[in-house]
């Protein structure tokens, strides 16, 4: 049997879609045990949500004040702790993640694999490598337990209505003060966010500013969108960074994907893969986008942005 | 601060568009094209950039893997680099080894600062500088797109989900850098001249006494499955269309 522990992603009060989605990959191993590890300062909300997730046997909670904001040395030597006794630690391909579960599994003597985006075993996985460019299956040691990231854009949310029992961990050990949180600089937005919403609209080079990007703001408003962006729209200075969709960026799967002035490099497809449809609007008939996209439209975005906007709104 | 190591990942260009070999024992890269792993670039650029300003001494230059990379390691010392070490291996090396392996030598060179790409664009693994700072016990930054040195603490800007973080480190630490941290800067012929003539050390990962991780065996590569093309569409309209048919909009 499986005995499968999730580390949750939160934001200190709300927990991340991610959790629910680690679950699901979780719950793809045939008799499957799962737990979830919730560590915060304060934990009572986020593992009352936690609970609710289908599939999810016990929440356990590690509650210190040490664990208020999410830095990857602090975490990690709780989460070795917890997860004796287990065959399996997931955790999310987010940048949380992502900078968390390579620094468990080292501390727990054992590769990661990354990004798992079907299971075939219970030690066995496929995942992407090369910018998706190949799939390859790879088997962890049987022995051993296996440290995992789930790729989030590859699995639904596990439904809710559960009620898993909390129950507080007892892990004691030492943790460093070598690394100290500043701040965060973010910026607030009404809009749905861009990993979970269902649809985005995302801008590319071609909108040639920050000024011209509202044009994709504005879309994405008529339609109740998140906004997403090229890595070149990104590095110009048009938009956040983390609005960057692709290889480095985010990997999203929304059920409706606009993806206006973007050329469609390998390493910007890669991230929108799962998409249900797939819109393009480019200039460029030659454009490698239309290659992908479900739906094209070669046109000059600054008219068919606008009249798009007018016809939705 | 004394020396920074840096990491140096030979690796299928960035625009080589990558095929799998038909008898999915991996990827083809028989004649293809390899460079420095392109985060790896930016984390050499950033260390140079360190010691311009004064605040460290040496930059060494780190690759692990076969002889080959010894291209990588010149293209390093032609950047600037001082010295490079290449610490030899033929075949797969798994991630906590190379980690074990960065975390000796940053511990015989008494390393300030080990500045690595945050992931390799071969693997997309995006785990050797975490696991690097779980064995070696000191702290990581990872996704960095801003570095500042303040004697024996570094600020660094991380490029997460929510929006830019900031984190202050004590040093030694591991950094792992992202896209926007900088620009490298363009190798110039003289300094390929004179990249030559600066020392590159070769020794057997064998002969460091690291042990190996638990291997994760890979079994089989195929390639993606593949969006088909679509319709397009003439004007507007026509898309408007097209989307609410679809009930999308």
């Amino acid at each position: 049997m499986a005995k499968i522990l999730i580390v949750a992603e939160h934001d200190g009060s709300a927990l991340n879609p991610s959790t629910s989605k680690c679950v699901s990959c979780a719950a793809a191993i045939d008799n499957a045990e799962i737990d979830v590890v919730v560590l915060a300062a304060s934990t009572a909300d986020i593992a009352a949500q936690a609970a609710e997730i289908g599939s999810v046997s016990r929440v356990i909670t590690i509650e210190r004040a040490e664990n208020k904001d999410a830095l990857a040395a602090v975490l990690a030597p709780q989460i070795a702790a917890v997860a004796e006794g287990y065959t399996h630690v997931f955790g999310p391909s987010t940048t949380f993640g992502r900078d968390l579960m390579p620094h468990v599994a080292a501390l727990l003597g054992v590769n990661q694999v990354s990004d798992i985006m079907s299971v075939e075993g219970s030690h066995t996985f496929r995942r992407p490598v090369y910018a998706g460019n190949a799939i390859v299956t790879v088997e962890a040691p049987q022995g051993n337990i296996v440290v995992a990231t789930v790729r989030v854009a590859s699995w639904e949310a596990s439904p809710g209505g559960n009620t898993a029992a909390v129950e507080e961990g007892d892990v004691s050990v030492d943790l460093p003060s070598h690394t100290r949180y500043v701040g965060l600089e973010s910026e607030t937005s009404d809009r749905p966010d861009l990993q979970t919403a269902a649809r985005v609209v995302a801008g590319g080079r071609a909108l040639g500013s920050s000024e011209k990007f509202e044009l994709i703001n504005k879309l994405a408003d008529a339609l109740g969108a998140g906004v997403g962006a090229s890595r070149a729209a990104v590095d110009a200075g048009f938009c956040a960074n983390d609005m960057q969709v692709g290889q480095t960026g985010k990997i999203i799967a929304p059920d409706l994907y606009i993806a206006i002035g973007i050329s469609g490099a390998i390493q910007h497809v890669t991230g929108i893969k799962d998409a249900g449809t797939i819109v393009a609007i480019n200039k460029d008939e030659e454009a490698p986008i239309f290659e992908i996209a479900d739906i094209g439209l070669v046109a000059d975005l600054f008219d068919a942005v606008p009249a798009l906007t007018e016809a939705l709104g | 601060m004394d020396k920074i190591i840096v990491g140096l990942k030979r690796v299928v260009d960035y625009n080589v568009r990558v095929q799998v070999k038909s008898d999915g024992s991996g990827v083809e890269t028989d004649g293809v094209k390899m460079s420095i792993n392109p985060f790896d670039e930016i984390a050499l650029e950033e260390a140079l950039r360190i010691k311009e300003r004064g605040e460290a001494s040496e930059v060494i230059a780190v690759s692990i893997g076969s002889t080959e990379a010894q291209q990588q390691l010149r293209t390093g010392l032609a950047m600037g680099a001082d010295r490079a070490i290449l610490v030899q291996a033929d075949g797969d090396i798994d991630p906590l080894s190379i980690a074990r392996t960065f975390q000796h030598l940053a511990e015989k060179e008494n390393a300030g600062l080990v500045l690595l790409g945050k992931q390799a664009i071969d693997g997309d693994n995006n785990q050797i500088p975490q696991m690097l700072s779980a064995s070696w016990g000191r702290p990581q930054a990872t996704f960095a797109s801003g570095v500042e040195i303040n004697g024996n603490t570094a600020r660094v800007v991380r490029e997460v989900d929510a929006g830019l973080e900031t984190i202050e480190v004590d040093l030694p630490a591991v950094i792992s850098v992202d896209l926007r941290l900088n620009e490298a800067r363009y190798v110039k012929l003289p300094d390929i001249m004179k990249a030559k003539k600066k020392p590159l050390d070769v020794v057997a990962l064998a002969e460091l006494g690291i042990e190996a991780g638990p291997q994760i065996k890979e079994l089989s590569y195929a390639p993606p499955e593949e969006r088909q093309r679509g319709i397009m569409v003439d004007d507007t309209a026509a898309l408007v269309a097209v989307l609410k048919d679809k009930g999308l909009v």
